[in-house]
C-alpha cells in the first residue's frame, strides 16, 4: 500500500438518535486497492460507504479523501461515485442521457461528451443500447449503465452498493469476473459493500469484516479465510468448526492448546495475549477434515458416524458425530471417492492436519446504545 | 414461434384448438362485469353532452325550439364581442388560475412528501380540512376578508401601511383569482404529492453524486419526474374554473363577470338554450385546446432543462 491512502477513515463514530450504526471506525484503503465491506445487514457497511460518498455525515471522527478532509463537503463536490443497489437510473432519460447526466456539468462540448460516453458505454459492453430507457433494460445491463455513469466522470474512487445483489447467480458470476477487469483497467480506487463473503473473497485486494458498527478484521481475503481472528469472523465467511479448550503454555513456535479428542495443538500466537490456563476456542475449516477410506491411514486420525448429509453436485457436505464432542463436525468431501452415497450412521474414519487449526479471540460485546 | 411452425412438417403440426366462443372469453365476462357501470357512465356523462350538442344546432322563438339545423348560434357565440370579451376573459382567469394554483401548491406538496416525515398524513388531512365547508361558504368568507371594511384592509390599516381601505381588492378578476385558488390548492396539492411520492429517492442522491448541486438535482430529476403530476394539477384545476359561476358571481363584480353567468343567462332569462349550448361547446373545445396547449408547452419547457 502507498503511504498517502486514498481514504483514511479516522476514529469515525454515527448515531442515529440513541443508535451506535458506526463505532470508533479506523480504516486506510489504497490508491488503486479493490477493498471490500463485508458484513451481515445492519453492521454499518453500507452507513460507512455512506459516509465516504458524503450522503451520511459521521457523529465525530474524520475521513479524508485523496488527503483532503471530506467533513461537510457535499456529496456533488467529493472525487468519488457511487453504484447504487437499486442502480437508480434515471428513467425519464435513455442509457446516454444517463450516462452523460454528470458530463453535462463539465460543459465539455458535443463532440467530447458524445466521445467519452460512447467509450464508457462500450468499456461497460452497451454500445449499442444507447437509445434505450432503463425500464427496456435487464438487470446485468442497468448495472453496466450505472457503472458507465459513475466511471466516465473519472473518479478517483468508485464506490459500490450491493451492486450484484439483485442479480440471478449465473449473471453475478459473469458480473464479478467483469468488475475484476473493469477495474484493473480503470485502475481506481474500488470499494464494494456486500454480505456475500464468496463475493468479497474473489473480487477483492483486501477486506474489513464488519458486525455491529465495528471492524472485527482487515486483511487480504487468503489471510481472513485461513487466519480470521474472532470467532464470528470465522463463522461469517465459510463454514467452521469450532472446539473449546483450555491454554497450556507458550513456546516458541507459538501456543499450545490441549483440545478434547484433538489433543494437544501448537497455534500461531494471535495478536491479543492470552492467559495460560484460560478457555480458549479453536476453529477447523469443514475442507480441512478428509475422510479416510478402506485402509488408508494417516498420522492423527478420528472415528465418527454420519449424522446427516446434504449433496451440492461437486461436493458433499456431512456431518459426522464425534464421540466426546458436543457438537457434530460439519466437513465438505469432494464427490470423487463416493462420498455421496455414505449412508447416514454410517461409521468413518477423518483425518486432521493439527497445523489446520486456528485460535479465535471472543467477540467484544456488542455496543448498541451509547 | 410462427416461423418455426410454418417450417415444420405438415404431418407434425398439432392440430388447431377448437376456437372458444367469444361469450365465453375473458374478454367478454370482463364487459360485463363492468357493464353497469358502463351504462351509468354513458347515459350520465354522454349523453347531457350530446343533447348539449344538439340544442346547438337548433334555434328558439320564446318557447318553440326549431330543429332545423342552423350554425346562427356559433356565429354569435363566435364573433359577437360580448361573447368574445368574457370567453378571453375566462380563458385567461382559468389560466392564470391554475398557473399559480400549481405555483402555491407544488412547494406545499414538496414538502410534505419530502419533509413531512412521520406526519405525512396528518398534513394530508390538514390541507383537505377548508372543504369541509361549503364550496359558497369558503366563496363567501373571502368577501369578509376582502370586502371594503373587511379583514385584510382593517388589518392594513391597523398595521400603518395605508390610511384608507383598498377598494379595489374585492367586485374585479383578481378576487375571483384569489378565492379560486384557494379553493382549487388541495385538489393540486394531492396529484403533485403522489408523483412526488412515487419518485425513487435513490435517484436524487444519483443526481448529487453525479455533480448536481440541490437545485440542480430538483431541476433535473425531481421537476421533470413530478411532470405527471403538474398536468393533472393543472388540467384539474383550469377546465372546471372556465366555467365556474359562483365565484365570479359573488366576488368577481363586473370586472370578474365568465363566460359561465353568459351560459346561465342564456339558459334563465334570455330563454335562448341553443345559444347557451353553442356558448358550452365553443367553450369545452376552446378549453380542451388550451389545456392541450398548456401540456406541450410544459413538457417541452421540461425537455429543454434536461
Amino acid at each position: 500500500m502507498p503511504d498517502t491512502p486514498m481514504i483514511a477513515i479516522d476514529r469515525v463514530n454515527k448515531f442515529y438518535g440513541i443508535y451506535k450504526a458506526l463505532s470508533d471506525v479506523s480504516l486506510n484503503i489504497g490508491a488503486g486497492e479493490f477493498f471490500a465491506l463485508l458484513g451481515p445487514s445492519g453492521c454499518g457497511k453500507t452507513t460507512l460507504l455512506r459516509s465516504i460518498a458524503g450522503f451520511d455525515n459521521p457523529s465525530s471522527g474524520d475521513i479524508r479523501i485523496d488527503g483532503h478532509s471530506a467533513i461537510g463537503v457535499p456529496p456533488n463536490l467529493r472525487p468519488t461515485n457511487m453504484v447504487f443497489q437499486s442502480y437508480a437510473i434515471f428513467p425519464h432519460l435513455n442509457v446516454e442521457e444517463n450516462v452523460a447526466y454528470g458530463l453535462k456539468r463539465l460543459k465539455l462540448g458535443a463532440d467530447e461528451e458524445r466521445r467519452r460516453v460512447g467509450a464508457a458505454l462500450e468499456q461497460v459492453r452497451l454500445g449499442h443500447l444507447g437509445k434505450r430507457r432503463g425500464h427496456e433494460l435487464s438487470g446485468g445491463q442497468r448495472q453496466r449503465v450505472a457503472l458507465a455513469r459513475a466511471l466516465v466522470l473519472r473518479p478517483k474512487v468508485l464506490l459500490l452498493d450491493e451492486p450484484l445483489s439483485a442479480l440471478d447467480k449465473k449473471l453475478r458470476e459473469e458480473m464479478q469476473a467483469e468488475l475484476r477487469s473493469l477495474q484493473r483497467a480503470v485502475g481506481i480506487t474500488f470499494v464494494l459493500v456486500t454480505h456475500d463473503q464468496y463475493e468479497a473473497l474473489a473480487l477483492s485486494d483486501r477486506i474489513a469484516v464488519m458486525f455491529g458498527g465495528r471492524i472485527a478484521q482487515v486483511a487480504t481475503p487468503k489471510e481472513i479465510y485461513q487466519h480470521p481472528r474472532t470467532k464470528s469472523v470465522a463463522d461469517f465467511l465459510g463454514g467452521m468448526n469450532f472446539l473449546s479448550g483450555r491454554t497450556l503454555g507458550q513456546t516458541a513456535s507459538g501456543l499450545t492448546v490441549e483440545t478434547e479428542k484433538f489433543g494437544t495443538l501448537t497455534l500461531s500466537l494471535p495478536e491479543e495475549r492470552i492467559e495460560v490456563g484460560a478457555r480458549a476456542t479453536v476453529g477447523i475449516r469443514p475442507e480441512r477434515l478428509r475422510l479416510l477410506w478402506d485402509d488408508e491411514r494417516a498420522p492423527h486420525e478420528l472415528t465418527g458416524k454420519v449424522v446427516n448429509r446434504a449433496y451440492f453436485g461437486e461436493t458433499t457436505h456431512l456431518l459426522v458425530g464425534v464421540e466426546g464432542l458436543e457438537k457434530p463436525l460439519s466437513m465438505i468431501e469432494t464427490n470423487t471417492h463416493g462420498a455421496d452415497d455414505l449412508p447416514i450412521g454410517a461409521d468413518i474414519r477423518l483425518a486432521y492436519d493439527p497445523e489446520a487449526f486456528v485460535l479465535l479471540a471472543d467477540d467484544p460485546p456488542v455496543e448498541r446504545v451509547h | 414461434m410462427a416461423i418455426t411452425a410454418s417450417h415444420a412438417p405438415a404431418e407434425l403440426a398439432p392440430p388447431e384448438p377448437p376456437r372458444p366462443r367469444w361469450s365465453a372469453s375473458e374478454e367478454a365476462s370482463g364487459l360485463a362485469l363492468i357493464s353497469p357501470t358502463l351504462l351509468y357512465a354513458v347515459s350520465l356523462l354522454a349523453l347531457p353532452i350530446l343533447i348539449v350538442f344538439a340544442y346547438s344546432f337548433w334555434s328558439q322563438d320564446y318557447l318553440t325550439i326549431d330543429r332545423a339545423l342552423t350554425l346562427e348560434n356559433y356565429r354569435t357565440a363566435l364573433f359577437e364581442p360580448m361573447y368574445q370579451d368574457l370567453l378571453g376573459r375566462s380563458l385567461v382567469i382559468s389560466l392564470v388560475v391554475s398557473l399559480v394554483t400549481v405555483a402555491i401548491s407544488y412547494p406545499i406538496a414538496w414538502f410534505i412528501s419530502f419533509h413531512g416525515g412521520r406526519h405525512k398524513n396528518l398534513w394530508l388531512f390538514l390541507i383537505t380540512v377548508p372543504c369541509w365547508t361549503s364550496y359558497l361558504l369558503r366563496v363567501m368568507s373571502w368577501k369578509v376578508i376582502l370586502g371594503y371594511q373587511g379583514v385584510l384592509n382593517t388589518g392594513l390599516m391597523s398595521a400603518g401601511i395605508t390610511d384608507q381601505p383598498i377598494a379595489s381588492l374585492l367586485y374585479n378578476s383578481n378576487a375571483v383569482v384569489i378565492t379560486l385558488v384557494h379553493s382549487w390548492a388541495a385538489f393540486a396539492i394531492l396529484p403533485i404529492f403522489v408523483s412526488l411520492e412515487k419518485i425513487d429517492r435513490s435517484l436524487i442522491e444519483a443526481a448529487r453524486d453525479l455533480g448536481d448541486t440541490r437545485l440542480m438535482s430538483f431541476v433535473r430529476v425531481v421537476l421533470p419526474l413530478s411532470l405527471p403530476g403538474i398536468i393533472s394539477a393543472l388540467l384539474i384545476v383550469m377546465i372546471p374554473t372556465v366555467g365556474d359561476y359562483v365565484t365570479p358571481k359573488l366576488v368577481g363584480g363586473k370586472d370578474g363577470v365568465m363566460i359561465a353567468t353568459a351560459i346561465q343567462a342564456q339558459f334563465g332569462k334570455g330563454a335562448n338554450w341553443p345559444l347557451g349550448a353553442a356558448l358550452s361547446v365553443t367553450t369545452m373545445i376552446v378549453v380542451s385546446a388550451m389545456a392541450g396547449l398548456t401540456v406541450l408547452a410544459l413538457k417541452l419547457v421540461v425537455r429543454k432543462i434536461r
